[in-house]
């Protein structure tokens, strides 16, 4: 049809399928601010005004619209958008950038109507639009805030610590700013996939070529791959196919692509693909799973044991048998989703002999290594250039659409591109493990903690992924970060036919972190002794050693635990004021720590930054470390200005690009602040010393780019230095510094001792919930965060980091439960709304640890670890309910208060 | 027989009829149903997109009754003046998905999709509410628990639409109230939801309607619970889970299990009839 309305303040008329979803049209129309995230109505990302009232865009047929206007993020009026936006940079309302233009509309809606909008009044209007980074504060702050404008870039020398606006900022909140879905040319070929409806079959295909013949497409199935068909982030285990061979091992593997142009294969029915499945016995949970009973997934894998992990010092049995309060419990965690926003998508193409992917990841290099692998091609013939990632948290490190749009690149020589829809997303994207948990912790008469225990099953689904790094991380860490003089922990990652579980925020410390924080609970009741006192007798020191034997050099644990004291009782004193009211709603305050080892466990993970001037006096960052939302692209421009010595703004940013940057190592175990900034860090003052060199002045002097030229002031010394004048190397640069950094850890023996990282990150958390006695329903009012992060680069990042962290911790404890072939959409699969937030006063402790970049500690996934079992401790509190199920859903809580009486 | 792809969206209800009389159509109105149960760029068809048909979107109060549009939204439910026994209904439209759903989505075609866990169906019970249904044969109305068959199922025949909703008037007087229990605040599939009207006069109860939804097959009135506090004042206390949990057939889901289900549909009724009790005479 003939299809005439306004957009923004244009007419257009265009011809579409009257049916057609707007959101697709709208793209179609250069409007990539419309963002798809789920194509149901579940997550808001495409949320536009239709006659000035916030809609779906995916939910409306093309023809709706007929006569109307249409504002989107990139066509509305300017002067309340300019206002929103600046509010947005100056709070920090965008992490990832992928829900923001969904945000944003929503709100212009809600402020045209109330210009000073109450908070009620932001969470009605916004509730419709799910944001899995930011925990909805800062985009709360922004809203009501409106007027705030970003401080002006600091001064030379003084970025560090300063509230730096997101260097990326601006092309995340006028909607500009690259996803995956978001980049080639409209004549890229479309590439979908097979997948199998089982979650175990084999499958044979019948005549794949008539079938593509017939439909005008081309088929490409494993057959046709020209590498090795596996993949894997830890090579020695890599088991992976691209696409599945004869055999797929769960729901949702892919086992044929489909390539062809957009408008043949956008509404191409993949029923009829000539497929046949032989439905195989599977198994889903760690405890099916587990025996040689089960369907056994992969070969020498015995019982489907991909691997154990064990720390042991002392004699924990002997302590425990010994300890005068003993406190025991089993626990269980479910699958949870990471609901990015932004569903896996990306363009590949070949440039020259070179294959180009363009997608959404946290991993370029990975991708690199892999995607070579795959596709038999040397590594410098696979140039990976991440566009912006919608949301990573951990799932976006595995290969996605890399190795099926580059093998249709490879195979057909023309530009193909492929979006995930959101189930396929939710079924073939990694998710965090499933665990069975149980442990044994004793204390002394005092309350000194004399012994632990633990053992954990992880589910780490159909292929090994991340599974060792989870099955590694949890015996170091199932302590929590407390002195624990006899230990034992052991886990075992046991593959099913479940989805693959891999990286999620913590590495699967946050799931024992729940069990070590309830048994915590038990003895301070055990003790009759206050829960934070309990905590801060155990607390480590400086210089305390952990499980692993290393001793540590700095711990902000206390000082985060004195810095929650105040909160606490403030905390305790308002429950019992509400519980002595009576009435079936009771108060609860719970408490729980962390600690987090910040880089790879015990192996090499270096980073390399490079920083150049070039001929013309432009001073170039090639900051490798993929920003996901997280802020690296800010932070670590920070912490190379400041070792340099110029403001953070004289940096034209490159990066990251397999081809232009050097290796930053992927974004993943809180690394990139502490490993990349290290590296950031010396180059700057490698650089540094360098232009000093030049000009023959000492460290005080100042540096500035000024109109192509050097300039470094000493007193009353002024030195210019032109680069004009100088030969550029290989790079383009005549002046040049790049400096590596790869944390000294060192292996682990077989009881797990020795040094698995050299830098941790602490915190402690406070949580304030309402418990239903006769609903089960658990509503969390207020959080207080402390956190050490060493020396705070940016404290309205760090802000942004924990109120997300909570978020998705909230989730964990109270509704995230993905069910493998049940809830792969984000209406069966709930993550929280704006409404679910509490309101949450973070507090950032500066401890410097000396190993960090200006004495930096990670942060990223240390401010979920507290978070459930702060709000578990807290229902317990209020209700007497003891959680030993995540999520805590309604029906379970009731379950858990009836049974405690 | 219209074309798999076909699109129409007439502006008379008759051409409409005639649409829809030629053939099977997709019914689209809201379409907030449709597009999530497709992973297609474009409605699969054909449709009959009902939209343009200005008539239909109406919500206006008549001498006997008041009259809801097929094509008025949650939204519009929200705006308009309508008497207290309506509060549980807008109650309702307000808690539909977010803003984004309740802009586009209708109520007519949330009875239409007949999902066991509908919010707007308990409120509409409790108003006695009736389907108007039109087909080129004429007109007729089903009393909503005749229109609704089962889960996904309705008593709507193929050569008919869904023209509004009719609430008689001797429905409109009293108090009401719905509340709706999800695992998270908003955007959420109900575990349960109630609605409640109660007609208080001289300080006793004369007439009560009471709904749960998403706790069986079809939402249901709970009869029993209603015939307990007719001719008393107000006490909530006097509708007992087991009188309830009898008129439900809950199931278990990932939402919540079906024991939990039937408690907590009674504990919500006795809050809802707490809340009317609060609010006072109309």
């Amino acid at each position: 049809m003939k299809l005439r309305f306004t957009l923004g303040a244009r007419r257009q008329e265009v011809e579409v399928a009257p049916g057609r979803r707007l959101s697709e049209l709208l793209r179609d129309l250069g409007q990539t601010s419309v963002k798809v995230g789920c194509d149901a109505g579940d997550c808001g990302a495409c949320t536009v005004l239709v006659d000035g009232a916030q809609s779906c865009a995916c939910l409306m047929p093309a023809a709706q619209v007929e006569g109307r206007v249409v504002e989107t993020l990139q066509a509305t009026e300017d002067e309340l958008r300019a206002r929103l936006q600046a509010s947005f940079l100056a709070h920090g309302a965008a992490q990832c950038g992928i829900c923001t233009p969904g945000v944003m509309m929503a709100a212009l809606e809600l402020l045209r109507e109330r210009p000073t909008p109450s908070g009620d009044e932001i969470d009605a209007a916004l509730a419709g639009v799910l944001c899995r980074c930011t925990g909805y504060a800062k985009i709360k702050s922004a809203i009501g805030d409106l007027g705030a404008v970003p401080v002006p870039a600091p001064e030379a020398g003084h970025a560090v610590g300063a509230p730096v606006a997101r260097l990326d900022g601006a092309r995340k909140v006028d909607g500009t700013e690259l996803f995956g879905a978001d980049v080639g040319p409209a004549e890229a070929l479309l590439v979908r996939a097979i997948r199998s409806p089982h979650f175990h079959a084999r499958f044979h295909f019948s005549d794949i070529a008539a079938w593509a013949e017939a439909h005008g497409v081309t088929v490409l199935t494993a057959a046709d791959i020209p590498g090795e068909n596996r993949f894997g982030v830890i090579p020695p285990l890599a088991d992976q196919p691209a696409l599945a061979e004869e055999c797929a091992r769960h729901l949702g593997e892919a086992v044929a692509l489909v390539v062809g142009g957009f408008e043949v294969v956008e509404p191409l029915d993949l029923d009829d693909f000539p497929v046949t499945w032989e439905v195989l016995e599977h198994s889903l949970t760690e405890e099916a799973g587990g025996t040689g009973a089960a369907p056994q997934l992969h070969e020498h894998r015995l019982d489907n044991t991909l691997i154990r992990g064990r720390v042991a010092s002392g004699d924990a049995e002997t302590a425990l048998d010994a300890a005068a309060h003993l406190a025991e419990g089993a626990f269980q965690t479910s699958y949870v989703e990471h609901a990015y926003i932004e569903p896996e998508a990306g363009l590949a193409y070949l440039d020259g002999n070179t294959l180009v992917i363009e997608a959404c990841t946290q991993a370029p290099v990975m991708d690199q290594e892999d995607t070579a692998r795959v596709l038999g091609l040397p590594m410098n013939r696979v140039r990976i250039i991440p566009t912006a990632a919608g949301g990573g948290f951990g799932a976006k490190l595995d290969l996605s659409v890399q190795p099926l749009i580059g093998l249709a690149a490879l195979a057909t020589g023309e530009p193909c591109r492929m979006v995930f829809t959101r189930r396929e997303s939710m079924a073939a994207s990694t998710k965090r493990h499933p665990g069975t948990m149980r442990a044994r912790i004793g204390a002394d008469a005092e309350g000194r903690i004399t012994g632990m225990a633990f053992h954990g099953d992880f589910n780490t689904g159909a292929y090994a992924s991340w599974g060792p790094t989870v099955a590694t991380r949890v015996p170091v860490h199932a302590s929590g970060p407390y002195l624990t003089p006899n230990y034992l922990a052991t886990s075992r990652a046991i593959h099913t036919n479940g989805p693959t579980a891999g990286a999620f925020r913590g590495f699967g410390v946050p799931q024992a972190a729940i069990v070590q924080e309830s048994l915590y609970d038990d003895l301070a009741a055990s003790l009759d002794m206050d829960r934070l006192a309990f905590r801060r007798l155990n607390a480590l020191r400086d210089g305390d050693r952990t499980p692993c034997g290393q001793v540590l050099a700095t711990v902000g644990l206390v000082e985060c635990l004195d810095a929650l004291a105040p909160h606490w009782e403030a905390a305790l004193e308002r429950a019992e004021a509400q519980n002595a009211e009576g009435g079936v709603i009771r108060r609860g305050v719970g408490i729980a720590s962390c600690w987090y080892g910040c880089g790879n466990t015990a192996l090499p993970n270096p980073s390399t930054i490079r920083i150049g001037v070039t001929a013309s006096g432009t001073l170039r960052l090639h900051q490798g470390a993929t920003d996901i939302g997280q802020g690296a692209n800010t932070v670590i421009a920070q912490i190379a200005a400041d070792a340099l010595g110029v403001p953070v703004d004289a940096f034209e940013l490159v990066g990251p690009d397999t081809a232009l940057t050097p290796d930053c190592g992927k974004t993943s175990a809180s690394r990139q602040t502490f490993i990349t900034g290290r590296a950031a860090e010396a180059a700057g003052k490698a650089l540094r010393d360098v232009i000093l060199r030049q000009s023959n002045l000492g460290g005080a002097a100042r540096i500035s780019f000024e109109g192509g030229r050097i300039v470094v002031r000493d007193g009353e010394t002024t030195r210019e230095i032109d680069p004009g004048a100088m030969a550029p190397d290989e790079n383009g640069y005549v002046l040049t510094a790049e400096e590596s950094y790869d944390p000294p850890t060192t292996m682990l023996d077989e009881d797990g001792q020795g040094t698995p990282y050299v830098l941790y990150g602490y915190g402690a958390q406070l949580a304030e919930v309402d418990v239903d006695m006769a609903l089960g329903t658990v509503k969390v009012r207020r959080m207080v965060a402390a956190h050490d992060l060493g020396r705070v680069i940016n404290p309205v990042l760090a802000e942004g980091q924990i109120e997300g962290g909570i978020a998705q911790g909230l989730g964990l404890a109270l509704m995230e439960e993905f069910i493998p072939g049940r809830t792969e959409n984000l209406h069966d699969y709930l993550i929280p709304t704006i409404g679910d937030m509490p309101e949450i006063t973070s507090i950032l402790i500066e401890k410097p640890d000396p190993e960090g970049p200006m004495g930096a500690r990670g942060l990223g996934e240390h401010v979920l670890i507290p978070t459930a079992p702060a709000i578990l401790n807290a229902i317990r509190h209020a209700s007497g309910a003891r959680i030993t199920r995540v999520p805590a859903l309604p029906h379970r809580v009731l379950a858990a208060i009836r049974e405690a009486g | 027989m219209a074309e798999a792809n076909s699109y129409i969206r007439p502006d008379t209800l008759q051409a409409a009829l005639e649409a829809r009389a030629a053939g099977d159509v997709v019914v689209a109105a809201g379409c907030t149903d449709l597009f999530p149960a497709t992973e297609r760029k474009v409605l699969p068809g054909p449709v009959l997109d009902i939209t343009g048909i200005a008539d239909l979107a109406r919500i206006e109060p008549r001498d006997d009754g008041v009259h809801i549009g097929a094509t008025a939204t949650w939204g519009d439910v929200i705006a308009a003046p309508l008497p207290p026994a309506f509060d549980g209904l807008k109650a309702a439209a307000a808690q539909v998905g977010a803003k984004q759903i309740q802009n586009r989505g209708t109520v007519a075609g949330n009875l239409c999709n007949a999902s066991p866990a509908a919010d707007g169906v308990p409120p509409l019970l409790t108003l006695h509410a009736e389907v108007e249904l039109a087909s080129a044969g004429g007109m007729r109305r089903l009393p909503l628990a005749e229109f609704l068959t089962g889960p996904r199922a309705t008593a709507l025949r193929a050569d008919e639409l869904v023209t509004g909703l009719f609430v008689p008037l001797e429905a409109t007087h009293g108090q009401s109230d719905f509340l709706k229990l999800g695992a998270r605040d908003s955007l959420v599939i109900s575990i349960t939801m109630v609605a409640a009207r109660v007609v208080i006069e001289g300080g006793l109860v004369t007439e009560a309607a009471l709904a749960v939804g998403a706790a069986g097959p079809v939402a249901t009135r709970i009869g029993t619970a209603e015939r307990a506090l007719i001719g008393a004042h107000l006490d909530p206390n006097a509708v007992t889970d087991e009188m309830v949990a009898a008129h439900l057939a809950p199931i278990d889901d990932v939402r919540a299990d079906a024991g939990y289900r039937a408690t907590a549909a009674g504990e919500l009724l006795r809050r809802s009839l707490s809340r009317v009790a609060a609010k006072g005479a109309p």
